[in-house]
């Protein structure tokens, strides 16, 4: 399970853009992770929940956002059907994932001092 | 609120970040990927199930005296003893201990090349990381290629099961096949079949290292991209390859 290593990185992340902006403190995060990331949104919500204590990120809740495997064809652009073989009945190319492997940082509410 | 009264509050406000989280992976692996480049070492991460038979290939790989130069590290949660089978076979190479983590990083495979030695004088360094066909498939390590090794006892719906995986292979070695007549369950057709829905470019050796099966065309891919890489580095190499009569 790997998923305590992702939260590990995550962490590092929030931290290092909190302090580059001077927030003393972040609320809710917002996460993307694809169908075929290779990480399971459910362990890694819990591995969040065991991690996040007395950390920047303890009153920080996680939303994430899960995007879906989206196979095209590399040149004609045909979308394959789930389970579909990966090459393109058309024009026999193979498939490129167009989306769904993302472990990406989207968003976080920092709490910055008012100016 | 605090824009009226100036007391010095906070409020919340949301900041697009829009950043990899696995970026410090990304980078070393990078790092690892311009040395092997500039070395012309052929990297492959290989990866498979715990008893996928790994090693097994490793040790039949050196048995089989190609003029390559081949060198090693094995992650292992506990053991020395991949490293070990290989070093006896003669193959050096290093363990990676990783305790609990179940799969390799960058940062572990950097630190591995210190301990290596003259890691620049192979032709094919291998990478075998860690029994798991979910993790390592998320860490990018810095090899030039990815090679998975699925046995026939593991089911034909194994590539179904594990699409991550077999997605980021470029090559898969199906093993044991010396086994398919005792595994009716088994239909080699239907397991390729399998690996064209989740590997966009299938690329498939079965292979035995039992009766040698499938060994030739292994020793040939391997052969082909390490030559490929020492004449992208001329001068990497100070030695002349040459197939043994």
């Amino acid at each position: 399970m790997h998923e305590y290593s992702i939260v590990g990185s995550l962490m590092q992340r929030v931290e290092a853009e909190a302090r580059q902006r001077g927030a003393s403190s972040v609320g809710r995060i917002r996460i993307a992770l694809g169908e075929l990331s290779g990480v399971d949104p459910e362990l890694l919500a819990s591995a969040y929940e065991v991690f996040r204590e007395r950390t920047i990120c303890a009153g920080a809740p996680m939303e994430i956002r899960a995007v879906p495997a989206v196979w095209e064809c590399s040149s004609c652009g045909r979308p394959f059907a789930r389970g579909e073989t990966l090459q393109c009945p058309v024009c026999r190319s193979r498939a490129r994932l167009a989306s769904g492997d993302e472990i990406i940082l989207e968003q976080i509410e920092m709490e910055v001092a008012d100016v | 609120m605090c824009d009226t009264c100036g007391c010095g509050d906070t409020e919340l406000v949301p900041v697009e970040i829009q950043e990899r989280i696995l970026s410090g992976n990304e980078k070393t692996a990078r790092h690892n990927r311009e040395h092997f480049e500039a070395a012309g070492v052929f990297a492959i991460n290989l990866m498979g199930s715990p008893g996928s038979g790994k090693t097994a290939v490793l040790e039949a790989t050196a048995r089989a005296r190609s003029w390559l130069r081949v060198g090693a590290m094995s992650g292992d949660l506990a053991t020395d003893n991949d490293a070990e089978r290989l070093r006896r076979a003669g193959i050096p190479a290093v363990s990676i201990t990783t305790g609990t983590a179940c799969h390799l990083d960058a940062e572990l495979v950097h630190k591995a090349l210190h301990s290596l030695g003259d890691w620049r004088g192979f032709d094919l360094l291998v990478i075998e990381n860690v029994g798991n066909l979910v993790c390592p498939a998320v860490y990018d390590l810095g090899q030039a290629e990815n090679v998975v090794a699925l046995s026939v006892t593991e089911g034909e719906d194994k590539p179904l099961k594990y699409p991550v995986m077999f997605r980021k292979a470029d090559l898969v070695l199906i093993t044991k096949v010396d086994l398919l007549p005792y595994l009716p369950g088994m239909r080699l057709e239907v397991l390729l079949e399998n690996i064209a829905k989740v590997m966009p470019d299938p690329r498939v050796i079965p292979v035995s290292t039992v009766t040698g099966e499938g060994m030739p065309q292994w020793l040939e891919w391997l052969e082909e991209r390490s030559q490929a890489r020492a004449v992208l580095t001329p001068g990497a190499h100070q030695h002349h390859h040459h197939h043994p009569a």
